[in-house]
């Protein structure tokens, strides 16, 4: 506010006028994000306190919560989504993770040729979508598609169901998950390795540090801060997996509900109606989602404090 | 460094430059990571039988058939219309209002600026996907159901928080100079947001466009949910019914997932670092 410019022009000066100016350029994106997002994700929890739809909804408590907990059929279904929910999840943190941060320590080793060639590559799947991947693999793992071809080749062990059994049908689906994801993580470990400082990584070797120690004494903890955004965005996008279900095992969760996720359970409940009735309870569907709501609440905010911290 | 190096390694620095067991993990991932996409592409040019006696070796005699029967068959160019059109008008939208909201919220410092940022910014965290059950109900108050536009403002609500992020931030790390010479020239302040900021975002724009690109072409819920109608539904809505259709005609099947995989892949091809860069902006704090 510096009088010079106030003589000049006689309207407020600068760009500085306050909220009540610069509101008219947030409102826009404001409505859109309450009316599409913030409103319909906060009024669900409400919803999970009734039952019916528009126009013949009753209040009916926590009865959908009582439900989904304690009733025989559908607590069944959800402790199995649930618990499926953590294997699926401990396979991406585990593998997927941990594979993407070793990718990445290879491919910032400043005098390796072809890193740029090996990141695109391993970035590919992460394009595809996960119905055609899921579509893919589905088709891929089928016996009758490479079934004789391997046979013939002296690998019948790997002619399997691997789809139709319950022993192994989530587990595949999670392997399958993390091939096609571990370009994500190996991707935001290149961008934080590569912003440690040089000056480090050389006093480190200077003093006589072999990788091993530079890796774990130094890269690792700087690198913190991304583990706790890869680890929050990996609980995030398990918790409400979907598409790989549908894709490679239909939305039952098949076979007998051995690969059924809590993403799954939520559309079976919320939106499609249960097999073979068809008629979606909204009230359950919107307990479901306050659920992970609760749960990504839990496990996202600790994980905040814990690597976001000092900066 | 070298000299150390060789003396601790035993061996010459030569070889241990050429880093030879890094490259045979990575040729190793290399060759998991392209060989489905491989068995995808090539099945598409085989013919019906010749799927299960050759399923992993080049097509011995290539036909694009399939590609034909897919095209001729049913609304193919209908789907892929409509799956553009969503991108399209979602992204602009996006991007159009989160420039806005960012140019502003970038000014608005004061507490109910901030507050107003950090509630756009806690959606980046949370799935849209657990709105589902109020935005159902919603688009049938509105009469959206199987209509593009519910589509088109879920993906907006979706990526807003992401693009106000970072144009809030992008537009903050701006020199003020630029704008105080204008503002001197007597620009109005909307004046400023299209002749000097505009031009001045466009990374950051890129940045936005690209992050919310492939989510919105690949998205399955949405459609699965609010689409029925024939004429309105994606691409990807559109392989969801390949398991009952053609369920015996596997090479049109891989046909018809090579093509809705082949936009996104050519395109992140053509431009992967930008890609690379967008898809992981979330994760690098601003």
């Amino acid at each position: 506010m510096q009088p010079t410019l106030s003589k000049s022009h006689p309207r407020r000066s600068r760009l500085e006028p306050g909220g009540g100016y610069w509101i008219w350029y947030v409102l826009p994106a404001l409505i859109m994000y309450c009316l599409f997002m913030a409103y319909p994700m906060l009024d669900s929890v409400r919803l999970s306190l009734y039952e019916g739809t528009t126009g013949a909804r009753n209040f009916v408590g926590l009865a959908n919560y009582v439900r989904l907990f304690t009733d025989p059929e559908v607590s069944a279904r959800f402790w199995g989504a649930f618990f499926n929910t953590w294997v699926f999840f401990a396979y991406h943190m585990l593998l997927q993770n941990v594979l993407g941060m070793l990718f990445a320590v290879v491919l910032t080793n400043r005098t390796m040729r072809g890193r740029r060639f090996y990141q695109t590559i391993i970035f590919i799947p992460c394009t595809i979508a996960v119905m055609v991947t899921g579509y893919l693999f589905k088709l891929v793992l089928n016996p009758q598609f490479a079934g004789p071809t391997l046979r013939s080749m002296g690998l019948g062990a790997l002619v399997k169901p691997w789809l139709g059994d319950e022993k192994t049908a989530l587990h595949v689906i999670s392997l399958v998950s993390v091939w096609q994801w571990v370009g994500i993580p190996t991707m935001m470990f290149v961008a934080g390795l590569q912003n440690i400082s040089e000056d480090l990584l050389e006093a480190a070797d200077i003093a006589g540090a072999n990788s091993w120690q530079t890796f774990w004494y130094i890269k690792f903890p700087l690198l913190l801060p991304v583990i706790g955004m890869i680890a929050i965005l990996t609980f995030v996008s398990n918790f409400n997996a979907f598409d790989i279900v549908y894709a490679m095992a239909t939305p039952d969760g098949a076979p007998n509900y051995s690969t059924d996720l809590i993403g799954s359970l939520f559309y079976r409940y919320g939106v499609a109606g249960k097999h073979p009735i068809g008629i979606p309870e909204p009230g359950v569907g919107a307990a479901i989602s306050t659920a992970i709501f609760a749960m990504l609440l839990v496990g996202v905010i600790p994980t905040l404090r814990a690597t976001q911290g000092k900066e | 460094m070298s000299v150390k190096q060789k003396e601790r390694k035993g061996r010459s620095l030569k070889i241990y430059n050429m880093h030879i067991p890094s490259h045979i993990l990575m040729v190793l991932w290399v060759l998991v990571a392209v060989f489905p996409v491989y068995l995808l592409i090539i099945n598409s040019f085989k013919g019906r039988m010749a799927i299960y006696s050759n399923p992993f070796g080049l097509p011995t005699e290539w036909t694009a058939q399939n590609y034909l029967n897919v095209i001729q068959g049913g609304n193919f160019f209908q789907y892929f219309l409509n799956s553009i059109i969503v991108v399209v008008v979602s992204l602009f939208m996006i991007l159009l209002l989160g420039s806005l909201a960012g140019y502003g919220l970038a000014h608005w410092r004061g507490k109910i600026g901030r507050g107003v940022y950090f509630f756009f910014v806690m959606g980046m965290m949370l799935p849209i996907k657990i709105a589902t059950i109020r935005l159902l109900e919603l688009m049938k108050i509105f009469d959206l159901f199987n209509s593009l536009w519910s589509l088109f403002f879920v993906y907006i609500a979706m990526g807003l928080p992401i693009a106000v992020f970072i144009l809030t931030e992008f537009v903050h790390g701006l020199p003020k100079d630029l704008y105080e010479a204008a503002y001197i020239d007597g620009a109005h302040r909307s004046k400023i947001y299209y002749s000097v900021v505009l031009p001045l975002i466009k990374p950051a724009l890129a940045t936005v466009g690209i992050y919310n690109l492939v989510p919105i072409w690949n998205d399955l819920w949405f459609p699965l949910i609010f689409i029925t109608q024939e004429d309105k539904k994606t691409v990807l809505l559109a392989v969801t019914r390949l398991q009952g259709q053609y369920a015996t005609d596997w090479p049109r099947v891989f046909a018809l997932l090579t093509l809705s995989a082949l936009p996104v892949i050519l395109l992140y091809l053509s431009m992967s670092k930008q890609f690379i860069a967008g898809l992981t902006a979330g994760a690098v704090k601003g």
